[in-house]
């Protein structure tokens, strides 16, 4: 077994722990997170190029959907009032989609949660990849924690004013790109770029890249930790979610306990001594700048760079890896009990490892197995379910509709020979990007015929329309029904329209007014 | 009282204030909200500068950027007047015929002429152009004096029985009291009401025929189709201006009513009137 001593014990202080915390009108105590290196390290870097990359590169992927429909991919085009998510278009009133989206990412959010514990925070937060993002480049220019301790706390120079220049100028330009590839889910993108440099895009667009530039720097340079700490909601809703067996970043104190930073002295003193050699480099690492030894906090977003830094001193030191690991309450008071002695009360290094070093039986991290229990599958079968209405809503939509609206003053007209007359609004909608002939038909309210206004066409019970691709037609359309075939003050009938071709069809029931006593 | 005290747990002075033995901490306002009412203030004394601020006995200062609510609306009136200038020249330089033909300008038309419905001519016909007794319907496809839309716009323009326009339609069912005896008056009424099917005396409306052929047919026509020439409304089909019975045939004959609809060129324009026919030929009733 390697000394103990050969570890270095980093001088750090944990500044947003419980037990440091400051006064409330207190200037930010700095953080400077230790580069860490490790499995979840590797992880957040996958993770962070899959986001980003999806974040920039989606707007220009192009997708055809032939002459009368834009080719991007996924377009918010608020203009015209259409969504385009690949084959999927959506009219205003299908948002109804978006809203079940939106109650997936909630029920997703409940599962993820309720298994894996903050991993939204720790991995996918846009706030945790941007400042991660910052942070790697703030490395790149500065050096690591001490270096940048060191810059931080040396006069200015020109040295100091170059660095810090630099720093300041890479986050601002990848604050420009995160707010310039907002925009293009808004509009063509090729073109948009083309407008956006040579300043003819819209104002708005302008805008748009300035508000989200100056919040991606703000936010991602230089409030960090305090945006997740003081003004996101999520930490203490994500709090409400969590139960025992929920996976949280624990410091497995039972084995942990009593920390030594002199083991060897300490135990060849007779003393009791856990793994923790108190080396503190979990707590370098932190971007949130706390102590997970302390245990659970609002401030962990269980980034588990921790973890990394805490597993490769164990290695170093030749003892087992997860003192710090991924375990539930459940695993963390199962392996407390085991270890405490019940005489004292205490935790007994001597109940938890054998004299190879390694854990006895009975103690274990984490038991993943608890993943699935009934709350998690609740959530699942919750998620799914709703998955599976919005699929099957998606694939029997029409794309073929009709609404038609009954003039209401006047509600019936007589004409000379004794007919009565009847005026309609009627909106064709045709909610696919290719021109359609739709047949209007009358199906009921014997005898009558109609009439369109604009078309000096003679009266009949059907005829043909043009509709425009991906448009709405509005129709005027009088029906009239002869004084002697008129049965009763409100006849029911419907308007059928159909596409001949591709055999969709849609019906509205209508009703016929008409006085009590017609001629 | 005055003198410095400081909070043993906190650290921090209080106001020096002490009320049974409670003191109020006196902490500094959070930085950043002194710093949005240091922000309010300046503002404040740009917005006096800049803006309409302080009252005055009649009036209040202007402000340096002169604006006003007043000029405001305006400017926005200025700004619709001007957005449908081309529209209104179009109009204005088109016949009404033109404009039926023309999509774009017909919709426009139609707009304009269903607001200008709204203000002044509701008062009679009804907000669905539906009428009352005495006030025609002008959704229906019968018409007194013409429905083509060059003649709808005669009658909007220079209005039936309106004095003051010597251009105005004009016609008059005489009063048949002193010429008719009452018997015959009933039996032209009956005559009348079997033309449009009305329920009736069929004795007396054979008695009638020959009445009517003699004092009526000269304006109604023989068959009673009557005659557009001079707004004689056309007795055979199922729309009448004033009458549902043969009672109220009848009293029309003894004192006839003789509607009038004023004239509206001069009140509104040539513009207005032509945006006027083109909304109640659209209606539904409109004549090649």
């Amino acid at each position: 077994m390697l000394d103990t001593q050969e570890v270095e014990r980093l001088d750090v202080s944990a500044v947003n722990s419980a037990r440091n915390r400051q006064p409330l009108y207190a200037k930010r105590k700095k953080i400077f997170p230790k580069k860490a290196e490790g499995q979840f390290r590797r992880f957040k870097w996958l993770v962070m190029l899959v986001t980003l990359g999806i974040y920039y590169l989606t707007p220009w992927i192009r997708w055809d959907r032939g002459p009368y429909a834009p080719d991007q991919a996924v377009l918010v085009d608020l203009a015209n009032r259409r969504f385009y998510f690949f084959f999927i278009e959506i009219w205003p009133q299908e948002f109804y989609f978006v809203a079940g989206l939106l109650v997936m990412a909630g029920f997703g959010l409940f599962l993820v949660t309720s298994s894996v514990g903050r991993a939204w925070c720790g991995y996918t937060c846009p706030q945790t990849v941007w400042v991660d993002l910052f942070l790697t480049v703030e490395g790149f220019i500065e050096g690591d924690r001490n270096a940048r301790i060191k810059l931080d706390q040396a006069p200015w120079s020109a040295g100091k004013i170059g660095r810090r220049t630099i720093k300041h100028a890479v986050w601002l330009v990848i604050a420009v790109l995160t707010g310039g590839a907002w925009i293009f889910y808004f509009a063509d993108a090729p073109t948009l770029l083309g407008n956006f440099l040579t300043g003819q895009a819209a104002p708005i667009a302008y805008i748009t890249v300035a508000v989200l530039t100056a919040t991606t720097y703000v936010f991602g340079g230089l409030m960090r930790e305090q945006v997740c700490t003081y003004m996101c909601p999520w930490p203490r809703i994500q709090a409400a979610m969590l139960d025992e067996h929920s996976l949280t970043v624990t410091y497995n104190d039972w084995r942990g306990e009593p920390r030594s930073r002199h083991a060897k002295k300490a135990q060849a003193m007779g003393q009791p001594v856990g793994d923790c050699v108190d080396c503190n480099a979990c707590v370098a690492v932190c971007p949130m700048g706390i102590d997970i030894r302390d245990g659970q906090q609002l401030e962990c977003i269980t980034c588990a760079l921790c973890i990394d830094a805490c597993d490769s001193v164990m290695t170093k030191v030749g003892k087992e890896r997860g003192l710090i690991s991924y375990a539930t309450l459940a695993d963390y008071n199962h392996n407390m009990a085991l270890a405490t002695d019940p005489g004292t009360g205490a935790i007994d290094p001597t109940r938890v490892h054998g004299p190879d070093g390694k854990l006895k039986d009975g103690f274990a991290h984490y038991h993943l197995r608890k993943i699935l229990r009934p709350r998690t599958l609740l959530y699942f079968g919750a998620w799914s379910l709703v998955g599976l209405l919005l699929l099957y809503g998606l694939l029997t939509r029409d794309r073929l509709q009709v609404n038609v609206l009954h003039d209401r003053n006047p509600q019936y007209v007589t004409l000379s020979d004794g007919s009565i007359r009847n005026g309609f609004t009627v909106k064709l909608l045709n909610m696919i990007p290719e021109p359609r002939t739709i047949l209007v038909e009358l199906d009921g309210l014997d005898g009558a015929g109609m009439t369109l206004v604009g078309r000096e066409e003679p009266e009949a019970r059907s005829f043909a329309v043009e509709v425009e691709p991906d448009r709405l037609k509005t129709l005027k359309i009088y029906v009239r029904q002869p004084a002697e075939k008129v049965s009763g003050t409100a006849q029911s009938f419907r308007f059928v329209v159909q596409d001949k071709s591709s055999f969709e069809s849609d019906t509205y029931t209508a009703t016929f007014e008409a006085p009590e006593k017609s001629r | 009282m005055s003198e410095k005290h400081i909070d043993e747990f906190s650290g921090v002075s209080t106001t020096g204030h002490e009320w049974d033995g409670i003191r109020e901490l006196d902490n500094p306002m959070p930085r950043w909200w002194v710093w949005t009412y240091y922000i309010t203030i300046v503002w404040a004394l740009g917005y006096v500068i800049a803006y309409p601020a302080w009252p005055l006995i009649s009036d209040a200062t202007k402000g340096v950027l002169n604006w006003s609510s007043r000029t405001e609306i305006r400017n926005e009136l200025a700004a619709a007047e001007a957005a449908k200038a081309d529209y209104v020249a179009a109009v204005a330089a088109k016949s009404v015929d033109e404009i039926l033909a023309d999509d774009n300008l017909r919709t426009f038309a139609t707009a304009a002429g269903a607001a200008s419905f709204k203000v002044n001519c509701v008062q009679c016909h009804g907000s669905g152009a539906t009428g009352s007794k005495g006030f025609p319907n002008l959704n229906d496809d019968d018409w007194l004096w013409g429905g083509k839309i060059t003649d709808i716009a005669q009658t909007i323009a220079h209005g039936i029985r309106f004095a003051a326009d010597p251009d105005t339609r004009v016609s008059d069912m005489p009063s048949f009291a002193d010429t008719l005896e009452p018997a015959q008056i009933a039996a032209v009424a009956s005559f009348a009401a079997s033309l449009s099917g009305l329920p009736h005396d069929a004795a007396k409306a054979e008695a009638g025929k020959s009445l009517f052929a003699d004092n009526c047919a000269s304006c109604h026509g023989e068959a009673g189709k009557g005659n557009r020439e001079m707004g004689a409304p056309d007795l055979t089909d199922a729309i009448a201006l004033y009458v549902a019975s043969e009672a109220d045939i009848e009293r029309q004959i003894r004192t006839p009513m003789n509607g009038v609809m004023p004239a509206w060129q001069g009140r509104l324009g040539e513009t207005a009137v032509k945006e006027l026919a083109t909304y109640v030929y659209s209606l539904g009733g409109g004549e090649q």
